[in-house]
């Protein structure tokens, strides 16, 4: 099982080094809203140390978005996906390395690249922490929800305009408790309480959606 | 002789209705089945089934030895050259007793292209490709759906050996056909059962 797990993860990075363009979506988002936005507002450090919390996590929540569409699509059309049902193969193993591999794509590059953003919008130093922590904690339920909301629509011919119908509404809670923490800690406050609860969505997320994720995959290849 | 596939009563359902009629098979090392029938009779379907694919919706299937399936699509990825194909398909599988990827690749015809991204194979190349994948991470159980398609005369005849070899080796084929028969004279210990699928309801 660890063996397929990591034949495929390596197989995944290597797909999306090799569409190199692609791969670098989560940090053009990132950066296009972190330099556009002022120019639309105003450059004034007041504002955008005040927004700044919602910024970087739009860009974050869009860059997961981008690529959920093709998640799982191009492996059920080229007959790769059903290969993971075939013989002893553990599905829900491999479908937990796919949305892992979508983290590390999406997600770990805007978490890398935070600091430099949050320098750039004025987020006071105290917050800084917060906001890596919230995105550490929250990106990976953007990948597990919308991982599960991939699968759910695969069925329909284009997909996208349900996915994001079913995706927005299970990420706004880490919206609100992420920008909440964040403006929490960046007025000196503790954000412990919405970490906390960013928390407990991880751990709800982590055990659910891969049964979810692996029964509706299932349901589209049958 | 070890029985390597066996189901009792197997069917699938697709709302309720069941694609063919219960299948009762039991394959042991050495024999090959191939499955005939009409278009949109079950075939496909069967054979997913026997992988695992499908879960039976009535009886049991049941698999002794891994299972390889090569199906319509040669589930390789046309991003990747042919020679990373047949290495995450080794890995995958955890086999290590398979073929070298050149040598895999000489015996399907396709020599010197290892390095071709697969999308820049032809539909007979690919499943060309679908076959080297067999090789490179040995299963005891072969099941081929439709494997003549879109091959030349020449490809169908490597089908042909590479089944002897199958059934050399005391492994099992199942594969379906509706144009082609295997030719498996030459191969020892082989017995040919056609199973005509029949169309339910």
């Amino acid at each position: 099982m660890i063996a397929q797990m990591s034949a495929l993860l390596k197989r995944d990075l290597r797909l999306a080094l090799r569409h190199g363009g692609e791969s670098l979506m989560p940090l053009i988002f990132l950066f296009a809203v972190i330099i556009l936005v002022p120019l639309g507002v105003g450059p004034g450090p007041n504002l955008l140390a005040s927004i700044a919390p919602g910024m970087v996590w739009v860009a974050a929540l869009l860059a997961s978005l981008l690529a959920l569409e093709q998640l799982f699509r191009p492996d059920l059309e080229d007959g790769t996906l059903e290969q993971w049902w075939v013989g002893a193969t553990s599905p829900m193993a491999l479908v937990v390395t796919r949305l892992f591999s979508h983290w590390l794509i999406t997600g770990v590059p805007v978490i890398v690249f935070a600091p430099l953003a949050a320098e750039m919008l004025y987020l006071p130093d105290r917050a800084l922490g917060t906001l890596m922590l919230t995105l550490l904690i929250g990106t990976p339920i953007l990948s597990l929800v919308g991982g599960l909301a991939s699968a759910l629509t695969l069925g329909t011919n284009r997909g996208s305009v349900l996915l994001s119908i079913l995706v927005f509404p299970m990420v706004v809670p880490v919206l609100i408790f992420s920008t909440g923490g964040i403006t929490a800690a960046a007025e000196g406050f503790s954000a412990r309480a919405h970490l906390g609860l960013l928390a407990a969505l991880l751990i709800l997320a982590v055990t659910l959606v891969p049964l979810a994720t692996t029964a509706a995959l299932r349901l589209n290849i049958e | 002789m070890r029985t390597l596939l066996e189901t009792r009563q197997a069917t699938f359902s697709r709302a309720g209705e069941p694609v063919f009629e219960p299948v009762d098979l039991s394959l042991a090392g050495g024999q090959a089945l191939v499955v005939r029938g009409t278009n949109g009779s079950g075939k496909t379907t069967l054979l997913r089934l026997l992988a695992g694919i499908l879960r039976a919706s009535a009886g049991t299937v049941e698999r002794h030895a891994p299972v390889a399936f090569l199906g319509h699509l040669a589930a390789v990825k046309g991003d990747l050259s042919c020679r990373e194909n047949l290495d995450f398909r080794r890995r995958f599988h955890a086999t290590a007793s398979g073929l070298s990827n050149s040598r895999a690749l000489a015996r399907v015809g396709l020599a010197g292209l290892g390095l071709r991204p697969a999308r820049a194979l032809s539909a007979g190349q690919k499943r060309r490709l679908g076959l080297a994948c067999l090789l490179v991470a040995p299963a005891a159980i072969w099941l081929l759906d439709e494997p003549y398609a879109s091959l030349d005369d020449d490809g169908c005849a490597l089908v042909d050996a590479l089944l002897i070899e199958q059934l050399g080796r005391d492994g099992s084929v199942v594969l379906s056909t509706h144009q082609r028969q295997p030719e498996l004279k030459a191969a020892p210990n082989t017995l040919l059962v056609r199973h005509h699928v029949q169309g339910a309801g």
